[in-house]
């Protein structure tokens, strides 16, 4: 059973179609590329498989749960995570409040109004354990306001991860960050045990071909090539999409 | 932390003796008013600050708990059993409320707020023969609970000073639990809280109940304190003064909105005495704070003080900033 499919998945806002039939079959335990141009409909895929947005035809599957109408709510639950390009994290918190928030989403802790929050001893170890595995333990109890870019990148995939999820959508978890912290990241995502399946978009290809076993080439909305590294690099179409003729 | 139980405690023993050290009756009465509004100021509170949903119809709500007890007692209800049957209804009410003005957030769900609100003061105004109109409902007698009769005014001032103390204490406590952490998540970034898998409609909703019952419980005081109710409680402007009273103490603070409704009741009833336009005064103090403390009363007179100590001792704040 695949881990993600999609099946002729369309999109439009308006005139404008910014998904257009896509079908997509990721393997358990892939790491599947996405790129392409600005405004290729990447994110929106990811909107779609996320449900932040509702497609007009076609349908998402989860290990061969069809997701296509469920809530953005129930995805989670059913252990489907997301980073975001752009970050959306909760700036006057600590880092180690932004993790545990994430743990809380998926506990049944959450609708508790009587117990304090910080006397949860499991959930606060689960959120510190999920800071070490990105390197940040030591800056736990700091703002998240008071840390750098590159930290705040971590963050986010400490959050995604915490939540132990089975299949990862990180959008472009290498933008903005220095040759230092890119390599720190990339050997954070290589750490990935690989009972998570790993849906990814970045525009930085050499840490983004080296990562990812299968590609998928989006452009205007469609996925026009799909291959390894070898073939997409060779691929005729590609080249025209970035080079141009 | 020793230094916050110590503060903790003489700020209860101040409030507990407030009957020797005021003045007379009518004082003591006021320390009551100060009391029911901060109640009602904190059940707003809860939504405004920690929802980021700003309500201009929770007059309403209070109206409903107002008239639901005195209607009650007038139908010949006991007053355990009113008290009950105007949480009932409040809840009820905040239900509704809540279902209708939830399907948007910002300036929407203000807008919504406001028309439900004036919809309950129109039906105060007009559903005579329950509300009786612009004469309002009278309530007889306040209750007496263990032999302990509170129409003397310091027995009303401990009875509210114990439901004022609940109702700080509960506050407390849920924004620390989970859900209430949960709730400042989707007060900053609800589209994120969704992907990580919270209901943050849902969560909302038990909030909007929440700051209803706290509503509820300030109009059932307020209505044996007035010994009745009428159409003007619902207005508008009642909706405004509490909201400015959660605005100028500080949003999202536990005792900010204690502050406001302190300011706000000390103004109109003791400041009215002397000064005339007593309004013009509130009106002045309001700008002021807006002007020098944009956070509230609270949080702006913490940072003050902080400037202040270290403008006077710059050599030992010096020295603790070099070892932080």
């Amino acid at each position: 059973m695949s881990a993600l499919v999609i099946a002729g998945l369309d999109k439009s806002f308006g005139g404008l179609r910014v998904t257009s039939a896509v079908n997509l079959a990721v393997e358990p335990g892939e790491r599947r590329l996405i790129i392409g141009p600005n405004g290729a409909g990447k994110t929106t895929l990811f909107n779609l498989i996320a449900g932040e947005l509702k497609p007009d035809r076609g349908s998402i599957s989860l290990f061969g749960r069809d997701l296509t109408r469920m809530a953005s709510r129930r995805r989670a639950h059913m252990g489907l995570s997301r980073t975001y390009q752009i970050i959306t994290l909760f700036p006057r918190d600590t880092l180690l409040h932004n993790v545990l928030l994430s743990l809380l989403g998926l506990s049944g802790w959450r609708w508790n109004p009587v117990m304090r929050l910080d006397r949860q001893r499991a959930l606060v170890a689960a959120a510190e354990a999920a800071l070490g595995r990105v390197g940040l333990a030591h800056l736990a109890a700091r703002p998240l306001a008071e840390t750098s870019y590159g930290e705040r990148r971590r963050v986010e995939i400490a959050m995604a991860l915490a939540q132990n999820p089975k299949l990862l959508l990180l959008d472009e978890p290498f933008a903005g960050l220095s040759v230092d912290e890119r390599r720190d990241v990339q050997k954070l995502l290589g750490d990935i045990p690989r009972d998570v399946t790993i849906v990814m978009i970045e525009h930085d290809m050499d840490v983004a071909l080296e990562f990812a076993e299968r590609i998928s080439v989006m452009h205007f909305g469609e996925v026009i090539v799909e291959g390894n590294r070898a073939e997409v690099v060779a691929d005729p179409r590609v080249k025209e999409i970035y080079l141009g003729e | 932390m020793s230094a916050r139980i110590l503060a903790l405690a003489l700020a209860l023993a101040a409030l507990a003796a407030v009957p020797w050290w005021v003045p007379g009756d009518y004082y003591i009465s006021v320390s009551s008013q100060i009391l029911i509004y901060a109640v009602f100021a904190l059940g707003l509170n809860v939504l405004v600050g920690y929802a980021g949903l700003v309500s201009l119809g929770h007059a309403g709500l209070f109206g409903v708990a107002a008239y639901a007890t005195a209607s009650a007692l007038a139908a010949g209800f006991g007053h355990a059993g009113a008290i009950l049957f105007a949480l009932a209804a409040t809840l009820a009410g905040t239900a509704v409320f809540a279902a209708l003005a939830l399907r948007a957030a910002g300036i929407v769900f203000l807008m919504i707020t406001l028309a439900l609100g004036q919809i309950l003061w129109g039906l105060a105004y007009r559903w005579i023969s329950i509300t009786n109109g612009d004469n309002g409902v009278p309530v007889a007698s306040r209750p007496a609970p263990l032999g302990f009769a509170l129409d003397v005014p310091a027995h009303f001032y401990y009875a509210t000073l114990a439901v004022f103390l609940l109702a700080l204490a509960s506050c407390y406590v849920f924004i620390h639990s989970p859900f209430g952490v949960s709730l400042k998540g989707t007060r900053d970034q609800p589209r994120r809280m969704n992907a990580l898998g919270y209901h943050v409609w849902l969560i909302r909703f038990y909030t909007f109940l929440f700051s209803g019952f706290l509503t509820g419980v300030a109009g059932i005081l307020f209505v044996y304190y007035t010994q009745f109710i009428s159409p003007q409680t619902l207005a508008l402007t009642s909706s405004a003064e509490v909201l400015l009273m959660v605005i100028s103490g500080g949003t999202g603070t536990l005792l900010g909105p204690i502050a406001g409704a302190a300011l706000v009741v000390i103004v109109k009833n003791i400041a009215s005495a002397y000064i005339e336009r007593w309004n013009m005064l509130l009106g002045v103090i309001f700008v002021a704070i807006v002007v020098f403390m944009p956070e509230g009363l609270v949080p702006g007179s913490v940072r003050l003080a902080q400037w202040a100590l270290r403008a006077i001792r710059p050599a030992a704040s010096a020295r603790k900033a070099g070892t932080s």
